[in-house]
């Protein structure tokens, strides 16, 4: 669909970018967005994926992006009144409790893009919800005084010491969910925080649901680009789109350590002697 | 002033002139969130094996200029799965099916088609002689036109179908009418062009192939002139062999230009992934295009561009 730029302004070291959605209705947490970029008869085929931040149904989408490629470089240097093609909602959001359980939500960098949103959501069915947002420096953390505003608690990590907690996520993570007896963990950003995040809240007793970060070409599950070792309900470990089958999946049925490898034992996987 | 946009491979009528390309729609479903799948030309499936396969590790793409490498590596359910879900699914929902096959030997390229030949909604068969991404050059039996003919051959002697049985074809080659040649005297009713091309990009902060792969296949219209050129070449030299044309079509002209060139019909790959509704769009284009240059149908400007 084509959406008419409202407005794009930076937010730290990102940008935020509102867009008229008219034809876009529900948006779940975890949802993303896939934006068409460098124009019509351009030389970049491949849209570009974004969780989306938040929505207001059949008016508003708006995310949250980093200008560190090509394609999110054009994207920047657009302006509101430019009209951009987009798809949306695509992908499986994150799974909320039926029950009002203590939950966490961790995210990194610009991952707390969806968070907000999904803050909002486990607070109305009466989850408490704690946070903690990392990032590598003050200007990369991204929604702290937002989610202040609708969370418990929220606890800021950086790896510099530049605001809050010198250090990581996770060393943080086990004493939040022991504390608060957290039985879900919500998880958003790069994948080797996610997978962090899964082994301190299986060590920990909980629940963890990670939005991964694989390079994607199509987003509408077509393609098989980004795929990675997940196990299924059956035991059998696949090569699953993160784009149709998540991006959010169960921490502790993605093969963390065989990410960007097909294990031996996936389902398919090469005989000695190579397919 | 109505355009007749019908055409056909061989025996197989084709209701619009734009198919899926294989490998870039996977079985149709996901795309009919965007379209009616059953009003195009043909879905032509991602290549079916016999057993499930993985496909290759990622990172499995790397875009390139208009292009983009692509290292799938035949992702995929295996046959039993395929017949289960995905032709099920093309059958309950009227969609014109070309099944395309991909085999690690020639053997298995006719037990496909032995199994295939069998079961309702197959209308045509595309033989992929031409994954670039397997783990051996010597499996890319397009690249040699008596491995490409063995293979046509031992599809042909258990086709016992009248849906049309289509070679696609490798560009990677030294002289592609050669491979056509030998693909039509082993019994083909036509063929499909161009598969990608072998290529690689180099990951200069690792120093090392950005592909799990390694190499992959380039398409998109980086490589559109080179199908042009081929389908012109193969079209001049086999006038009376159906040529389904793709590589890197993006809009109704540049499908114009495959039809000029030799190609009764076309498939739209990899703009699907940036533009999930391209097959549909780009048939309407194709019709203003011939409308506005004064003709009537599709078939009257097939190989037109051979004459000129």
């Amino acid at each position: 669909m084509q959406c008419t730029i409202r407005s794009i302004s930076p937010v730290g070291n990102y940008l935020h970018l509102i867009l008229d959605a008219p034809e876009v209705d529900e948006v779940a947490p975890g949802h993303f967005a896939a934006v068409a970029v460098g124009g019509i008869g351009g030389g970049m085929l491949l849209r570009r994926a974004f969780s989306i931040h938040k929505s207001t149904p059949g008016q508003t989408l708006e995310i949250i992006f980093a200008a560190h490629g090509q394609g999110t470089q054009w994207l920047a240097t657009q302006s509101a009144g430019d009209v951009i093609d987009v798809i949306a909602p695509l992908g499986k959001p994150f799974v909320l409790p039926r029950q009002p359980i203590s939950c966490v939500i961790v995210a990194g960098g610009y991952g707390a893009a969806p968070m907000e949103l999904l803050a909002r959501e486990l607070r109305g069915r009466g989850c408490r919800v704690d946070v903690v947002l990392g990032a590598a420096t003050q200007e990369k953390l991204f929604g702290v005084l937002d989610l202040k505003g609708v969370a418990d608690s929220v606890i800021v990590t950086t790896d510099d010491g530049t605001s809050g907690v010198r250090g990581r996520v996770t060393d943080v993570l086990a004493d939040v969910i022991n504390k608060n007896k957290s039985q879900a963990v919500y998880a958003c950003g790069p994948m080797p925080m996610l997978q962090a995040v899964a082994k301190v809240s299986q060590d920990n007793g909980a629940f963890s649901q990670c939005a991964v970060e694989e390079s994607m070409a199509c987003g509408i599950g077509v393609c098989m680009t980004c795929v990675l070792p997940v196990i299924g309900d059956d035991g059998v470990t696949r090569m699953s789109r993160s784009c149709v089958d998540g991006p959010v999946f169960r921490g502790d049925r993605v093969r963390w350590d065989d990410v960007h490898t097909v294990p031996s034992d996936a389902f398919g996987a090469p005989r000695p002697g190579g397919h | 002033m109505f355009v007749d946009l019908t055409t056909s491979l061989g025996s197989l009528q084709l209701a619009a002139p734009t198919l899926t390309a294989s490998g870039c729609a996977a079985a149709g479903k996901e795309l009919a969130q965007f379209g009616d799948v059953s009003t195009l030309g043909a879905v032509v499936t991602k290549s079916i094996m016999m057993a499930p396969r993985s496909g290759r590790a990622t990172p499995r793409m790397a875009e390139t200029p208009s292009g983009m490498l692509n290292s799938i590596g035949l992702q995929g359910p295996g046959i039993e799965s395929f017949l289960e879900n995905d032709l099920a699914w093309l059958r309950a929902n009227n969609v014109t099916t070309i099944v395309s096959i991909a085999g690690n030997n020639v053997d298995e390229f006719g037990e496909l088609a032995r199994i295939l030949a069998k079961v309702e909604g197959v209308d045509g068969l595309e033989v992929n002689i031409s994954c670039p991404n397997v783990e051996s050059r010597g499996q890319v039996f397009a690249c040699n036109p008596v491995s490409a003919a063995q293979v046509i051959e031992t599809v042909r002697s258990v086709w016992h179908s009248d849906a049309p049985v289509l070679a696609k074809l490798s560009p990677d080659v030294t002289d592609i009418v050669e491979i056509a040649h030998s693909v039509v005297d082993a019994g083909v009713d036509g063929v499909s062009m161009i598969n990608t091309l072998l290529g690689m990009v180099i990951d200069v902060d690792q120093m090392k192939p950005m592909l799990g792969g390694r190499t992959g296949g380039l398409s998109g219209p980086a490589i559109r002139p080179v199908a042009v050129r081929a389908i012109y070449q193969v079209h001049a030299a086999l006038p009376h062999l159906p040529i389904l044309g793709m590589g890197g079509i993006r809009t109704g002209h540049d499908a114009l230009e495959f039809i000029a060139a030799g190609a009764s019909a076309v498939s739209i790959g990899t703009v699907v992934f940036g533009d999930p509704g391209a097959p549909w769009r780009i048939a309407n284009e194709l019709g203003q295009e011939l409308q506005s240059r004064g003709y009537n149908s599709l078939s009257e400007v097939v190989g037109l561009a051979r004459h000129n």
